[in-house]
């Protein structure tokens, strides 16, 4: 057997079995749908609005007198007690409202309440307020209401993209939600599964197993093996939770009677569901070989976990940077040239790229950052591996950036 | 069986080995001595192909060493290790299809070997329970599992409690019976005449000495003899064939001198002269140990480079 096949082998068998990996398989599909319950919570507006609120009308004028509607939570009452009293009143009271139409100034009227009050319960007194307003108005001006409301047309906007297979029908809510987890999903997996890298190379050479194993192995073939392995573990971790989040959120979605989130997203997907999938494995991949490398070279330079600040940081900070410039800019200029450059970039690219790719990227545009993207791992590979031959054998050491460039040209 | 020729290794800043070459025959107990720091793991890295040397060349039974050779050796470094969480039994698997073991043999080969130095029990155990001298036997297991013809030990003794040491320098010499070639390095000479058939001495990167330790210890023969006789004290005006080092020992009616022959003279001179005056008990040879060869060459090579 292949003793590469052999290490990959290792690797991955005694992450995979390890109590951390199965509670993080667990619990993120599980997170998941507590957020997706939880978001649904928050968004549903008739939770906004649960406990009956009566709202006490002062109108003098009555122009407004029995014409507004009762909901379920919202109870009208029409008295004619004075502000001020009415104030006071509902000072000791947990839901009750005034609701105040002076009678020269409809357009500032005003909400009292003990609390600040809903969003969705303005909106409701707002709505219902100007409709009345202007039908009354309509009525003096001698239209017939009845018949405005027949001919009035009720337009939505749809947005529609322009593709190869016919015009789509586009979601921006999905493309945007759709950049934003390619984006952080990227981000975020670079981080843990390059420090499990480093992490491994430093466990080795603490351990001074490292010497027994070089002396069956070539040092490239070790970091190959756990690159690779440790690759594979992330790449298992991602289908268990898709596989898992999807069945969690399809159980959670039939009891709500809602369509489940895996479901909207695939949904949203559409026909590019195999085209952002490929995207996504690909930059995902690549972008794991070019920064584990280079943290497999960290791992062997230092001695200690500790000792890997001074080099984390300038490895971090293109990831970093492109994720804040992510979140912030590239998401509403992604076809800027800004947004061109960081996803041409190697060491950018899988962020940047990934931000890009749900909004449409020219073919020659990806074409370039993937090769680049291939030409850019197999670069850090190479100088990754000719640090780390040497850093693996080496203890005790204060090394810095002056060191390492040393070693790199050691000879064999 | 391993011939080393003119290896050069450079190191930022200092030379590890400059132009060593030596010869490991076959079925050799090899000692490689010389104290810390002398260039000893350099040479033992080079030839398990974890460095390269800058010049120079080693072969293995007579070809270049390449990867293929990796297979045929067994090391086992002077900082030891095994991956802590690895279940030892797992990890010893692992080793050794590292070295090219199919994983049925090395399981049988492990359960032998197991049953042999009573860890029956461990098979599960993981790394982090083990003691240290249990580790350290672990990683023996693991250094000749694979059956290499050449076993490399660097330090082998260093860790070891006396009850394994013992244990494990019978099971090096049991393997030396059975054909394998041992190299091991050490800068403690008590195990040095004990064991090693030949020796070579490193010092400040260089070879200083080597051979076996019978010729090494003959050639450092300076005509000294040990002479126990019983009688009356004898006192010595020069007209004697050796010249005698040090002052006369004496207990009850027996008496110890140091001497050295002169020169032309043989043991048999010595006895002529003595036993007309008094009665011999011994007479014997003193032939230097490693030990003292050792420290002269050492001081010697120290003062060449002041």
């Amino acid at each position: 057997m292949n003793k590469v096949l052999l290490i990959i082998q290792r690797e991955y068998l005694t992450r995979v079995r390890k109590r951390s990996f199965i509670v993080m398989t667990l619990l993120v599909p599980t997170l998941f749908a507590l957020m997706y319950k939880v978001v649904a919570y928050i968004a549903d507006d008739k939770n906004d609005v649960k406990a009956t609120h009566i709202v006490h009308v002062v109108d003098s004028a009555r122009i407004y007198q029995e014409k507004l509607i009762d909901s379920r939570y919202i109870k009208f009452d029409y008295s004619s007690r004075t502000l001020t009293a009415l104030k006071t009143e509902v000072k000791e009271q947990e839901n009750d409202l005034v609701l105040y139409i002076p009678t020269h100034k409809p357009e500032v009227t005003q909400i009292f309440a003990k609390k600040k009050s809903t969003l969705s319960l303005s909106d409701n007194l707002e709505r219902q307020l100007n409709d009345i307003a202007s039908g009354s108005a309509l009525v003096k001006a001698g239209i017939d209401t009845a018949r405005l409301h027949r001919i009035k047309s009720n337009i939505v906007v749809n947005a529609n993209e322009i593709t190869e297979t016919g015009d789509q029908s586009t979601n921006m809510g999905a493309t945007y939600a759709l950049s934003f987890a390619g984006a952080i999903l990227i981000y975020m997996s670079l981080f843990i599964y390059g420090a499990q890298v480093m992490r491994g190379v430093i466990e080795e050479k603490t351990s001074r197993i490292i010497e027994v194993i070089v002396s069956s192995v070539k040092p490239f073939q070790l970091m190959t093996g756990k690159i690779v392995g440790v690759g594979l573990v992330g790449l298992t971790q991602f289908v268990l939770w898709i596989g898992l989040s999807a069945l969690v959120s399809y159980i959670a979605g039939q009891n709500t009677a809602q369509a489940s989130p895996a479901y909207t997203f695939i949904h949203s997907l559409g026909a590019n569901a195999g085209y952002e999938l490929g995207c996504f494995l690909f930059y995902w991949i690549s972008g794991f070989l070019l920064y584990s490398a280079l943290f497999a070279a960290v791992g062997s330079a230092v001695d200690s976990e500790t000792e890997t600040q001074q080099f984390m940081f300038p490895i971090t900070l293109p990831l970093l940077f492109t994720y804040i410039l992510s979140v912030s800019y590239l998401f509403q200029k992604p076809d800027s040239t800004l947004a061109f450059w960081l996803s041409i970039i190697p060491l950018t690219a899988p962020v940047a790229m990934m931000v890009r790719v749900p909004f449409g990227v020219p073919a020659w545009e990806l074409g370039l950052s993937m090769t680049l993207m291939i030409a850019g791992f197999v670069f850090t590979t190479w100088v990754a591996s000719r640090i780390y031959r040497v850093g693996i054998l080496m203890y005790g050491k204060k090394v810095n950036f002056k060191e390492l460039g040393k070693w790199f040209f050691y000879k064999e | 069986m391993l011939s080393i020729r003119n290896i050069v290794k450079q190191y930022a800043g200092h030379r590890a080995l400059d132009d060593v070459s030596l010869e490991v025959q076959s079925g050799q107990v090899f000692g490689l001595l010389g104290p810390n720091g002398a260039g000893k793991t350099s040479l033992i890295r080079i030839i398990n192909q974890i460095t390269a040397p800058d010049s120079g060349e080693v072969f293995f039974n007579g070809q270049k060493l390449n990867q293929a050779h990796i297979e045929r050796i067994g090391y086992l470094p002077e900082e030891r290790g095994l991956y802590k969480k690895m279940e030892i039994g797992e990890q010893m698997i692992y080793l050794a299809r590292l070295k090219g073991l199919s994983r049925a043999e090395a399981q049988k080969r492990l359960k032998f070997w197991f049953d042999k130095l009573g860890m029956e029990t461990w098979w599960k155990k993981k790394i982090e329970e083990l003691s240290k001298g249990m580790q350290q036997k672990a990683q023996f297991v693991a250094t000749v599992l694979h059956e290499p013809d050449l076993i490399i030990l660097d330090e082998p003794f260093s860790g070891f409690d006396p009850v394994n040491a013992e244990i494990i320098k019978d099971e090096i010499l049991a393997l030396n019976k059975k054909g394998a070639t041992i190299l091991f390095s050490t800068h403690r000479m008590e195990s040095v005449e004990e064991l090693c058939d030949a020796i070579a001495l490193i010092h400040q990167s260089h070879k200083i000495l080597d051979g076996t330790v019978k010729n090494i210890r003959n050639s450092y023969r300076s005509e000294t003899y040990m002479v126990e006789y019983a009688g009356q004290r004898l006192s010595f005006n020069g007209a004697q064939p050796f010249d005698v080092i040090g002052d006369t020992i004496t207990d009850d009616d027996n008496h110890t001198i140091r001497i050295k022959l002169n020169e032309g003279y043989t043991s048999n001179d010595v006895l002529q002269y003595l036993i007309p005056q008094v009665r011999i008990n011994m007479l014997q040879e003193v032939i230097p140990g490693m030990h003292e060869i050792f420290i002269e060459k050492v001081n010697a090579n120290n003062k060449s480079h002041e």
